[in-house]
């Protein structure tokens, strides 16, 4: 069956955990994780609650293939309405919380209300039950996960909990599990908060019973693996570069964004690339990169685990970051590198760290920051208004801002509130890098036309895992196209969009598609589910999710002028590489989406859309 | 009379990244190499002159622009040029 056939509906107004069959018809429609949740949430809420209060509810959801034999089976995501956006949120994580759930017997886990005093939810196998957590409270991540282990006398116990980034309610707070896998974006952290839900603690002993044809399952997976381990991309590159190998290919391509997108190359990017995590430091001939590591059943490994250097003024007296930790990837290297210009990796390295252990998203942190620097250099903030000198360039303020946002200390409070609202705030909003309020991920649109468009449409607000073109338009998978021109890009966006929710609402990575196409999923599916999981019951249920998700948006009052980009990227023209005179050319895209989508000119699907996709 | 036997030369930095950098000359650093070529020298000849195996020369980027494999082996470098290759890789 691949679903379990229960959710966990715990109430924290009322401290209730209650058993539910999991709705069968909705999983045949939705699939799961992603889609399945999705659907859960959009029928419980207002789609304009608030979403930081006790009428936002939160879902933490698997996938009929998490926890299963199927290569990287271990995600799972976090649904709610999210509060940096206002838009439907969506965080998926890795390492092994998700295949624990799956363990314990549960698909999915509702949150609602808001518990009077700060709990935990402790579940193990069958039993469900909220504990105190007056002691975790103002915890770390890294701290919570000890002590509820040590707690229950459990090592094997996992966790996924907030730190203090969640409980100041950040807007872009994560929920960390395993230490440094998290529900990164979107600020699912700061809603968790806001329900005085410090963890979620579990341990599951079941394994997953129930597959349709374990046969025909093995078969599916194995084969499926081969393609893995035969895909250079996948079985080479990822596993001993990982993602941060990009760091050099997307500056060559005049894509990085630099300085918030004031440039599109950054002088210092070899410096914080995968090849000088390779390389032996000057300070004390150790590499930064230790190993790499995989999640739960994955049979890639691209995970980083480094070691900062203990010297570095960042933490020469904080021995308790001198050991090996999670980081950097690509995305967290750039926030917090290029985008404010700091090409020092060892205070990338910490600010990563502080991220991990106190529960914040590196993109929106990194970049919320570019756009302080930016308004500093303008005159616009002061030091005495920051608390400190923060010119582009400054590892020292990247790493006390770090700090002071984690913590809610001075300045640290409007950085909480990300670009949009700190850029509003001071007269200058068109200065955010950001759709829909969330902050860009590391690939400049004007060099890579058609993440414009990705990113104007992303439901969650700017995104590079709702629709990845850059797969396409830069590294040739599954065809190349050109990333300088819009020709094809709506017909590419939507391709990659509905399949993604696919992948997404399996409980699988995302990385399996840089060598696996859905053709290569649906076997596994098939076995797995029962149901008709053909290849075109797959592509439907992808343009479902997506469109399920943009009526939510519509309803919770965005419109086709919220499928935007900042000014910047469509009149400040990229000074230099490939596209140096581009902008990006979203106007040239957008009808186009909107009609191969099957939406009104004003972005709204159309009633024979809706029917045809049974919404 | 070919570019090549005009005796012109031409100044390209040539770049390997990733798994490829093995493929430098000993001494290189950052990743690049400053080459003195003749003229005409075309794309392909540089990466085949280092022993890149084809395969393996998966993106290769002219000034930042993607060469297409078929193109590889009559894409003339002019002087300034910078020439990169990666191996298969992938990142999010």
């Amino acid at each position: 069956m691949g679903w379990n056939r229960k959710l966990l509906r715990v109430n924290l107004s009322a401290g209730t955990c209650t058993e539910e069959a999991l709705n069968m018809q909705w999983a045949q429609d939705y699939l799961g994780s992603r889609g399945l949740a999705t659907k859960y949430l959009v029928s419980e809420i207002d789609p304009k609650v608030d979403p930081l209060s006790p009428d936002n509810k939160m879902i933490m959801a698997t996938g009929p293939l998490t926890g299963t034999m199927a290569s990287t089976g271990g995600r799972y995501t976090v649904i709610t309405k999210g509060p940096l956006t206002g838009a439907i949120a969506c965080s998926n994580s890795g390492g092994f919380f998700g295949a624990e759930m799956k363990f314990a017997g549960w698909d999915m886990i509702i949150f609602e209300g808001k518990s009077p005093k700060p709990v935990y939810l402790y579940v193990e196998n069958d039993k469900a039950e909220l504990r105190d957590a007056a002691d975790l409270w103002g915890k770390s991540c890294w701290e919570t996960e000890e002590q509820i282990k040590a707690r229950h006398q459990d090592p094997l116990i996992r966790v996924s909990s907030i730190g203090r980034a969640g409980e100041n309610q950040v807007l872009f707070a994560c929920i960390v599990n395993d230490l440094h896998r998290a529900a990164g974006r979107s600020g699912v952290g700061a809603v968790m908060g806001s329900k005085n839900l410090k963890a979620v603690a579990i341990r599951g002993t079941k394994g997953v019973a129930g597959i349709k044809d374990f046969g025909a399952f093995m078969q599916a997976t194995n084969d499926a693996k081969k393609v893995l381990a035969d895909n250079a991309v996948t079985g080479q590159g990822l596993p001993k570069y990982g993602t941060q190998v990009l760091m050099n290919v997307i500056n060559e391509m005049g894509a990085l964004p630099t300085r918030n997108h004031r440039d599109v190359q950054f002088e210092d990017a070899g410096k914080i690339s995968a090849e000088a995590m390779h390389e032996k430091r000057e300070s004390d001939g150790k590499r930064h990169l230790v190993t790499n590591a995989a999640c739960f059943g994955c049979t890639i490994a691209c995970g980083r685990i480094s070691e900062i250097d203990k010297g570095h003024f960042t933490v020469k007296n904080s021995p308790k970051y001198w050991g090996a930790s999670g980081g950097l990837e690509y995305e967290a290297a750039w926030a917090l590198g290029a985008a404010n210009g700091v090409g020092d990796l060892e205070a990338l390295q910490y600010a990563n760290l502080i991220c991990n252990e106190q529960g914040m998203d590196p993109i929106s942190f990194g970049a919320t920051v570019g756009a302080a620097m930016e308004l500093y250099d303008l005159g616009v903030l002061s030091k005495e208004q920051i608390g400190l000198e923060a010119p582009f360039g400054s590892a020292e303020a990247l790493a006390k801002l770090v700090e002071m946002t984690a913590g809610g200390e001075g300045f640290g409070k409007e950085l909480a509130l990300g670009s949009k609202r700190l850029c509003a705030k001071y007269g200058r909003p068109e200065l955010s890098m950001s759709v829909k309020g969330q902050e860009f991920p590391a690939y400049d649109s004007r060099g890579i036309q058609g993440m414009g468009l990705a990113y104007a449409t992303s439901n969650r607000g700017a995104c590079h895992l709702r629709g990845y073109t850059v797969a396409s338009e830069v590294l040739g998978i599954p065809v190349k196209t050109d990333p300088l021109t819009t020709d094809g890009k709506p017909e590419l966006v939507k391709a990659f969009q509905d399949a993604t929710a696919v992948f997404d609402s399996a409980g699988i990575c995302v990385f399996t598609s840089f060598a696996w196409t859905l053709a290569d999923v649906q076997p596994q599916l098939a076995a797995a589910c029962e149901g008709d999981w053909s290849m075109e019951k797959l592509n439907e249920v992808g343009e479902r999710i997506w469109n399920m998700e943009r009526q939510f948006n519509n309803a919770a009052g965005f419109t086709a002028k919220d499928d935007n980009l900042p000014p910047r990227l469509t009149t400040e023209p990229a000074k230099s590489g490939p596209a140096k005179g581009l902008v990006n050319g979203l106007d040239k895209m957008l009808p186009k989406y909107y009609e191969v989508r099957g939406w009104t000119p004003d972005g709204v699907p159309t009633p024979e859309t809706l029917a045809r996709l049974g919404l | 009379m070919g570019l090549a036997e005009t005796g012109m030369t031409i100044r390209v930095a040539f770049k390997l990244f990733a798994s490829l950098s093995d493929h430098l000359p000993p001494g290189s650093r950052n990743n690049r190499v400053e080459l003195e070529l003749a003229a005409g020298t075309t794309v392909g000849e540089v990466i085949a002159r280092h022993r890149v195996p084809e395969k393996s020369a998966h993106l290769v980027l002219v000034n930042g622009v993607f060469i297409p494999p078929a193109a590889r082996m009559t894409h003339r470098l002019q002087d300034g040029d910078e020439l990169a290759c990666w191996p298969p890789i992938a990142g999010g």
